[in-house]
């Protein structure tokens, strides 16, 4: 809880703008959103399906482009970057945490979480990897194949292979979504316990339950945040039990 | 570290679609065998025919009396070979030896047996020059060459079909109506296409030119041995100023008669057999051809197949070169190792595949250059699908089922 103490914006956007062309009518999927994340937060993002969440998203996982404002994450502007610059980006400053999982089948849980760090021709890549494991609670499933781990298993070596690379922000998309509700408080609690390691987390939801369970919830309607909620510990910990 | 890996994961999707896997090889597989086979092919032609030259005596030349240079009415006109001419060429430096030869093609028979041959008459020297051996008796010598001797030396084959297993020696074989005594009977060479020098019957030119070829002067060919190789050309061109000068021919004038020598022999040999095997590898070289569409075709498959995996690895921050040469390496891995198979294959084909009376010769560069091929077809084929995964929009990777 140090890291909240000392609060400095991790993350800013500034007056984004990005339309999509369906034929021949113009989409504003966002219109001018203004959004600060600080370092340590973990923060909701929702809205109904079209509201333009998913592609906040995409936007601040550096996958996609935007036709306006501004972006600055840990301190690099990346409004400008295209291509190769962005998945350098992706790579030391975004984890990805997918509602579908995502890993890449016949490679271990280990060989997975290490994906990233092969990338960024980490040194020690094996150790990193191991260490991301066993801080999800998967030690003794390091040499799995992902067919053979359960749901919950799958998005804890999805959630590993996020922090392995220690970055700023773990981006999570319906990261329950496709878990019983038993096995995606377990999730939840992970996001928790990696988040009250200092680690700034993003969950792009439209379930009122995890909303809840982060400090901020920012919701989103026709491309523009209507309102941020501020959950408090009290209330999150109520519901961390009754859930 | 990333490349092994890259390797692995390739190796471990090949496993994961044997059926698929094998196919695609299986072009690779035909491609190079059939190219290793047919330079092989080519290769062992190429040298049986350089052996079998090499074998009909060193350092040769030989003038024949007409010059395909010159249209066939005028060759008509052209002046026999002489035994003056034979003679003449004694005189230049550098000649070893020299044989006038007349040749006919007749049947020969002993008793009832009858066998039809060729019939060389030749000086005594015919047998140094062409590098025969005598396997029993001896040669005809000078003395029978001036006595015009009925003497006859005979090929290995003349004589099984003649005597069967008996003993040629000192028995009597009978030329249209002429006998001739046979003295010696040579060791084999071995057949060479439609020639085979050991069925034939060797006599002095003298006697098979009166008694044989009814008086006949005009001589098939000289043949002639030169003591070392460099002598070849000189003498050539000192045989061919002489002959020039014997024929009365003027300035102007082409010649009427042709010399060539081994080394031009195995010259042409050497071209028509790298001809004939560069053929033979580019015919061969159009199935590898269709090796790589193939590999190029099951690579677009697995791009499209793996677009989630490629939308994974870009999210996760594999840059446009990483996933263009992650396909590269498996695309290159795929004809690598079919080339490898293929060269194995070949090797064994080759060995086995026997055309005519020459096998195949297997020569590391031609391995090293199936190998190398493949690996370019291999980046060439692979380059198209690999460049389209990189190109890959990682949104709509990650959203396709």
């Amino acid at each position: 809880m140090v890291e909240l103490k000392n609060k400095s914006s991790l993350l800013e956007i500034r007056g984004m703008v990005k339309r999509y062309t369906l034929g021949e009518t113009e989409v504003l999927a966002l219109n001018k959103v203004d959004l600060t994340i600080e370092e340590g937060d973990m923060v909701a993002i929702t809205g109904p399906s079209g509201s333009g969440k998913s592609t906040l998203m995409n936007i601040l996982g550096c996958l996609d482009d935007f036709d306006a404002g501004s972006y600055v994450i840990s301190g690099e502007d990346v409004s400008k970057l295209t291509g190769d610059k962005l998945a350098d980006i992706r790579n030391r400053l975004i984890g990805f945490v997918f509602q579908n999982f995502n890993l890449l089948p016949r490679l271990s849980a280990l060989e997975n979480v290490e994906l990233p760090l092969l990338y960024s021709a980490h040194k020690d890549a094996k150790t990193a990897a191991r260490k991301a494991l066993e801080a999800v609670g998967l030690a003794d499933r390091m040499h799995h194949e992902p067919t053979q781990l359960s749901g919950g298993q799958r998005q804890r070596v999805a959630i590993a292979r996020a922090i392995v690379t220690n970055p700023a922000i773990i981006l999570a998309d319906e990261p329950t979504g496709n878990l019983d509700s038993r096995v995606g408080r377990e999730i939840l609690d992970v996001f928790h316990n990696i988040n009250d390691e200092g680690r700034t987390i993003v969950i792009v939801t439209h379930d009122a339950n995890v909303a809840r369970h982060c400090r901020r919830e920012v919701q989103i309607r026709d491309g523009q945040i209507i309102d941020i909620i501020e959950h408090n510990r009290a209330a999150r910990e109520l519901v961390a039990q009754a859930g | 570290m990333l490349f092994w890996t890259t390797i692995k994961i390739a190796l471990r999707s090949m496993l994961a679609n044997k059926l698929r896997a094998i196919l695609t090889m299986l072009g690779m597989i035909i491609g190079v065998a059939a190219v290793i086979a047919m330079l092989a092919l080519g290769n062992g032609a190429k040298s049986r025919i350089l052996g079998w030259v090499s074998r009909m005596g060193k350092n040769t030349i030989t003038i024949f009396p007409h010059n395909p240079k010159m249209p066939p009415v005028l060759n008509g006109s052209a002046e026999p070979l002489s035994l003056g001419d034979a003679h003449a060429m004694l005189s230049i430096p550098g000649v070893k030896y020299v044989s006038p030869v007349v040749t006919s093609g007749d049947p020969v028979k002993w008793g009832t047996n009858e066998t039809f041959c060729n019939i060389v008459g030749c000086a005594s020297t015919y047998i140094i020059i062409h590098d025969f051996q005598v396997q029993s008796g001896h040669m005809f010598n000078d003395f029978d060459t001036r006595d015009r001797a009925s003497v006859a030396v005979i090929g290995p084959e003349t004589a099984t079909r003649l005597f069967g297993s008996q003993d040629p020696l000192g028995h009597t074989i009978t030329i249209s109506t002429e006998r001739f005594q046979v003295i010696g009977v040579l060791v084999p060479k071995g057949r060479h296409g439609w020639f085979d020098p050991d069925n034939q019957v060797l006599m002095p030119y003298s006697t098979a030119m009166t008694k044989l070829m009814g008086r006949a002067v005009a001589l098939n060919h000289i043949d002639m041995q030169v003591e070392h190789a460099v002598d070849l050309t000189p003498v050539q061109n000192k045989a061919e100023k002489i002959l020039r000068i014997r024929h009365s021919l003027i300035q102007g004038d082409e010649d009427d008669f042709w010399i060539s020598n081994q080394l031009q022999v195995i010259t042409m040999a050497n071209n028509i057999g790298g001809a004939f095997t560069m053929f033979l590898g580019s015919v061969a070289g159009i199935s590898l051809l269709v090796g790589g569409i193939g590999i190029m075709n099951i690579m677009l498959v697995t791009v499209t197949e793996r677009t989630r995996e490629i939308g994974i690895r870009k999210a996760i921050g594999a840059r446009r070169r990483d996933i263009l040469r992650q396909f590269l390496i498996e695309s290159v891995l795929v004809s690598l190792l079919g080339g490898l198979i293929g060269v194995a294959v070949g090797v064994v084909a080759a060995h086995f595949v026997k055309f005519r009376n020459f096998s195949g010769q297997v020569e590391p560069h031609m391995v090293i250059l199936a190998l190398s091929i493949s690996a370019a077809i291999g980046i060439f084929f692979g380059y198209y699908p690999a460049r389209r995964a990189a190109g890959l929009n990682p949104i709509e990777a990650l959203r396709y089922e």
